[in-house]
């Protein structure tokens, strides 16, 4: 397995590069350095000469991508593309375009969106599985057919209506909790109940829906059938031979999840007011800061690619057929 | 084995219930659950905003715009700052001891009269400041026993264990003297800070312009030797900017520029000490955030302790404050209003105040119904729940509003958004009379009451020319109005027919919108950002007021980038741009019509790249004069050769509406001081007493829920012990 695992890591050095290589190219088909300069230098009274200055002092008045002036291995090494992101694969993501220590930002942002983005896993999780567990087991009768029904309206309603009517809801009319915000340690218990519930609620409509599918398939197989006739109930069929075997699908769905929790999610952390990564990237585009840009999707193909691994890991472990080599 | 899980959950349930009880018992201390903040702040004395976009820049040499004044105009002091109740807007001193007033000089250096006729060729600016103002607590002050600054040697290992100011153990603070003054001047032309004033600032303030090679030479130099890069500003003299005693320094000007003085209360001229800078520059210091842009150090009425921008800013009073009073006098009707009510009471009235993050507008309106911020503007998604308008347009809070005991203020921006005509594109800009009817004739076609009305929920008046309310030059009633495109009816301002816009279009040679010398339709080329939803509606107004004259608009919507880049180059034909005044004068609004200001030609501020040479003339002669009936009488005539020319149609002067709690107190808008903070107060008690009643829990629809719960479970559960109780022959499978 070990073999296995670090081949994997290998394969991911040019995926890493790839990524990075297609981010910047993006970046720089949007944005030249010189908009850059300018969204930070500010809307009044910018000189060319500013200009100029912002972008040698950042590195930004190199070429992009093949420096035609320089000599040897220096017409790619001395070039903006080879400068920001060498730095990337030690992990070392500098300062934001406006000075910012980037590691930090990071560090700091990371805790509130593992804040509700654990919960909503490990609860979604729960409440998702038992859901589809129950329509499983009812199945064809009409309370089967009453939850399809309500999960499929539930998953067909934008996630912003969630938000807002929970806020109102909850927040507004009933008065239980804080609209939005978020405090640090145990204070940030009442702020997280919110974006929880709603992130919930706009989960099980998928999540159920398809969990449901998992255990129908299931359901449907000789080995079921076989427990049945020796006589088990259909509490022990469901839970102790449907429930483990149908987890291999589901664990392949969450296990990938697992590391991009601490990439936080945009709309939820946005409304809710929660400080955590997901508006990290959406901020840094409005601003034009490529060193944020760049160095977050780094991070989340990094998160990615190990949560592929887990993934595979994972499998070994819930399914003895499976060897990994 | 069984016994001791059973009686380790029964233990679990003790505690889950004891917990259980302590939050109910908690709950029905009266307090609401839905409030924000903690528990002991309910009693104190604090402020609660918020801001929507974290600050790009708090360092006064960088900082320029409205969502960054907020919190450095509480923490600065330049020398002057603006009456908070007067109007028109009055400069008064604030850590000077007056407002300065220029000798002037020849350019043999002979002092000249104040009303001379003569070329002046220096201004000299004396600023006295009051002896004894001290800077709020700061580390980079701190001394040991001996007298020797205790952070201003770190290392970068001492440095790595800390993460916040507060973490440094130790404060100190000294007064202020003049050289912090200078030293920030001196900041502006520092290479690594990339002030936005030092373009402008260059030509007026004598040598800054050397100042910036000398200093670049400098840090370039000091960038060879590697680490610990202080560019030590001290060490290099600028011509124009000295102390001449421990209270006074001098700032020499190139002619007259009278707009210094109101430069002067700007956070670009408040003192910044050397102490702080050696400190912010030491090695390690900036990966740690610790720099002016993030911890501000300054004089004012409060100081910055806790900078999270994802989430939270706080300020909290400065101990080492000097001390001000709330102003006894205002402007007719602010006693009546209780703006006066605590004349001469010491300042600040607030103790703390906390600014929490709020990108979304519907969280934000929400929390401020409910008491949890004092103060809040008013969204298009919220107004209608706020603001009512009558048969006849007058604007009144709703009687839900009234209720709540909330409060509206409005004032109009000094601020300007227009349509512009790019004077270097064939069809719409020149000076031909064909291309300024046909600019006139498009300025009468758009009806911008209409806009306001539809766009703006009323929040705006139109213009009649670039000046706006509250800036001398600017006039009320018939005198006011664009004769161009407006005539004076029954006492206000009727824009013209339509038809009077057609026969302008006719003259220009575009009778029923074509070209009478091609016979091919005109068709007009409007550049505008964004493009999403909502703007749609507003493009398809653009199109129609277009269409009323038979023209063709072809809205070409691109990203703010391109956009820019077309304006630099001069290849928009028609586009929007605003403008939000720097200080209240005539000539922070003319500039941008200024020939020598152009965009593609001097990469200036005159997005229309308008040059006409009698306005630039006229434009000289003003922009250096005081305020007085001979500056009037240029304005005007300045006035009436732009309205003539239309390169902009003049678009409108926004209306900003602000919403205060009754708790909340001396709230009057002041659109040019950026320093109100100090003179507002709170009631705690009243603002607690109303959160209490405002947001008690509702829990029977709890109860409702669960009983729905139960009734959806019982049948589920039937139909389970059914189910199960059958054969398995019977259950037939799917």
């Amino acid at each position: 397995m070990l073999a296995y695992i670090a081949r994997r890591l290998l394969y991911a050095v040019p995926i890493l590069i790839g990524v990075n290589l297609i981010t910047f190219m993006l970046f720089f088909i949007v944005n030249t350095p010189d908009d850059m300069a300018r969204m930070h230098l500010g809307m009044k009274h910018v000189t060319p000469q500013a200009i100029e200055k912002w972008k040698a002092e950042r590195g930004y008045d190199k070429p992009l991508l093949y420096n035609e002036e320089a000599q040897g291995l220096s017409t790619f090494t001395d070039t903006i593309f080879f400068q920001k992101s060498v730095r990337l694969f030690a992990f070392d993501f500098g300062l934001s375009d406006d000075g910012r220590d980037i590691g930090h930002d990071i560090y700091q942002r990371m805790w509130p969106s593992l804040a509700i983005a654990v919960p909503i896993l490990v609860f979604g999780l729960l409440t998702n599985i038992t859901v589809a567990m129950l329509l499983a087991f009812f199945r064809a009768t009409y309370i089967d057919v009453t939850g399809v029904i309500m999960l499929v309206a539930l998953m067909s309603i934008s996630s912003l209506f969630y938000i807002i009517g929970g806020q109102y809801v909850i927040g507004k009319l009933l008065h239980l909790v804080p609209i939005s915000g978020y405090d640090s340690g145990m204070n940030a218990l009442k702020f997280i109940v919110l974006p929880v519930l709603v992130a919930l609620l706009y989960g099980i409509g998928s999540g159920g829906r398809w969990y449901r599918t998992i255990f129908l398939e299931e359901i449907g197989k000789d080995y079921v059938r076989t427990a049945r006739a020796k006589g088990l109930s259909e509490r022990l069929v469901l839970f102790r031979h449907v429930l483990k075997n149908a987890m291999i699908p589901i664990l392949t769905g969450v296990v990938v999840l697992l590391p991009l929790l601490f990439m936080g999610s945009l709309i939820l952390e946005s409304f809710f007011g929660i400080p955590g990564l997901g508006s990290y990237v959406i901020d840094a585009i409005q601003a034009q800061d490529f060193a944020i840009v760049r160095s977050m999707v780094f991070v989340g193909s990094v998160l990615y690619i190990i949560g592929l691994i887990l993934t595979d890991i994972s499998y070994t472990l819930v399914d003895p057929r499976i060897r990994l080599s | 084995m069984l016994k001791n899980i059973t009686a380790c959950l029964r233990a679990s349930n003790d505690k889950i219930c004891l917990l259980l009880l302590l939050i109910l018992l908690g709950a029905c201390d009266g307090r609401p659950w839905n409030n924000p903040y903690p528990h002991e702040e309910d009693d104190q004395n604090i402020m609660y905003s918020s801001f929507s976009e974290r600050p790009k820049h708090l360092d006064p040499a960088r900082s320029y715009s409205a969502s960054e004044y907020q919190f450095i105009g509480q923490i600065y002091e330049p020398p002057l700052q603006y009456h908070y109740l007067k109007r028109p807007y009055a400069l008064i001193p604030l850590t000077a001891e007056a407002v300065p007033h220029p000798r002037y000089y020849d350019a043999d250096g002979n002092e000249m009269p104040d009303d001379g006729d003569m070329e002046v060729a220096y201004s000299v600016y004396d600023i006295r400041i009051r002896p004894g103002i001290r800077y709020q607590p700061h580390p980079a002050f701190a001394k040991d026993g001996e007298g020797r600054f205790l952070y201003h040697d770190l290392t970068r290992g001492e440095i790595e264990s800390l993460y916040t100011l507060a973490d440094f153990t130790r404060t100190g603070t000294r007064e202020l003297v003049a050289e912090d003054y200078v030293y920030q001047i001196k900041r502006l032309a520092h290479p690594r800070l990339f002030s936005p004033i030092l373009g402008i600032m260059s030509e007026y303030i004598v040598g800054l312009s050397a100042y910036a090679k000398t200093l670049e030479n400098a840090y370039k130099a000091l960038d060879s030797e590697g680490e610990g890069k202080f560019l030590d500003l001290r060490r290099y003299a600028l011509e124009g900017v000295q102390a001449v005693d421990r209270y006074t320094y001098r700032i020499t000007v190139k002619g007259k520029y009278p707009q210094l003085v109101y430069w002067l209360a700007m956070p670009f001229f408040s003192p910044v000490p050397v102490e702080a800078d050696i400190f912010y520059s030491q090695p390690g210091m900036a990966e740690k955030n610790f720099t002016f842009d993030w911890y501000p150090v300054g004089t004012g009425p409060y100081y910055l302790t806790v900078n999270d921008p994802n989430r939270k800013m706080v300020m909290a009073r400065n101990p080492h404050f000097h001390g001000e009073t709330y102003p006894r006098e205002g402007e007719a009707g602010d006693a009546a209003a209780g703006l006066l009510s605590d004349a001469g009471r010491p300042l600040p009235f607030i103790d703390k105040v906390v600014y929490s993050l709020e990108k979304e507008s519907i969280p934000l309106w929400n929390k401020f119904l409910q008491g949890y911020y004092d103060t809040s503007g008013i969204s298009s998604d919220s107004f209608d729940q706020a603001i009512s308008i009558g048969s006849q347009g007058d604007i009144a809070l709703t009687e839900r509003m009234r209720a709540k005991g909330i409060r509206l203020q409005t004032a109009v921006n000094t601020s300007i958004f227009y349509m512009g005509f790019n004077m270097m594109d064939p069809v719409t800009g020149g000076y031909s009379e064909r291309q300024r009817k046909l600019r006139q004739a498009i300025s009468i076609a758009l009806d911008y009451e209409e806009f306001i009305s539809i766009f703006a929920n009323g929040r705006g008046i139109p213009a009649q020319g670039a000046i706006p309310p509250g800036i001398f030059g600017y006039r009320e009633g018939q005198d006011g109005i664009n004769p161009y495109v407006y005539d004076w009816i029954d006492g206000r301002a009727v824009r013209k027919p339509i038809e009077e816009a057609r026969r302008l279009l006719a003259e220009a040679g575009y009778e029923k919108g074509v070209d009478q010398e091609t016979g091919k339709p005109l068709v007009l080329y409007f550049d505008v950002t964004g493009g999403g939803p909502d703007d749609k509606a507003r493009m398809d107004w653009y199109r129609k007021q277009f269409q009323k004259l038979d023209i063709q608009l072809v809205v070409r919507n691109t990203d703010y980038n391109r956009f820019r880049d077309k304006m630099r180059n001069g290849n928009a034909q028609i586009f929007m741009w605003g403008w939000n005044a720097d200080y209240p004068d005539p000539e922070n609004f003319f500039f941008l019509l200024y020939g020598p200001n152009g965009k593609v030609k001097y990469h200036g501020e005159n997005a229309a790249n308008y040059d006409n040479p009698e306005f630039n003339r006229l434009f000289e002669q003003m922009k250096n004069m005081d305020n007085g009936p001979e500056r009037l009488r240029i304005i005007e005539a300045m006035n009436d050769i732009v309205r003539r020319d239309a390169p902009w149609i003049w678009g409108l002067h926004p209306k900003s509406f602000a919403l205060y709690h009754s708790w909340y107190h001396n709230a009057k808008p002041n659109l040019m001081a950026n320093n109100t903070l100090k003179y507002k107060r709170i009631d705690p008690v009243l603002r607690k007493e109303k959160r209490a009643q405002w947001n008690q829990p509702v829990l029977w629809p709890l109860g409702l829920l669960g009983l729905l719960l139960v009734a959806l479970i019982v049948p589920a559960v039937f139909t389970y012990i059914r189910r199960e109780h059958r054969a398995p022959a019977i259950r037939g499978e799917s």
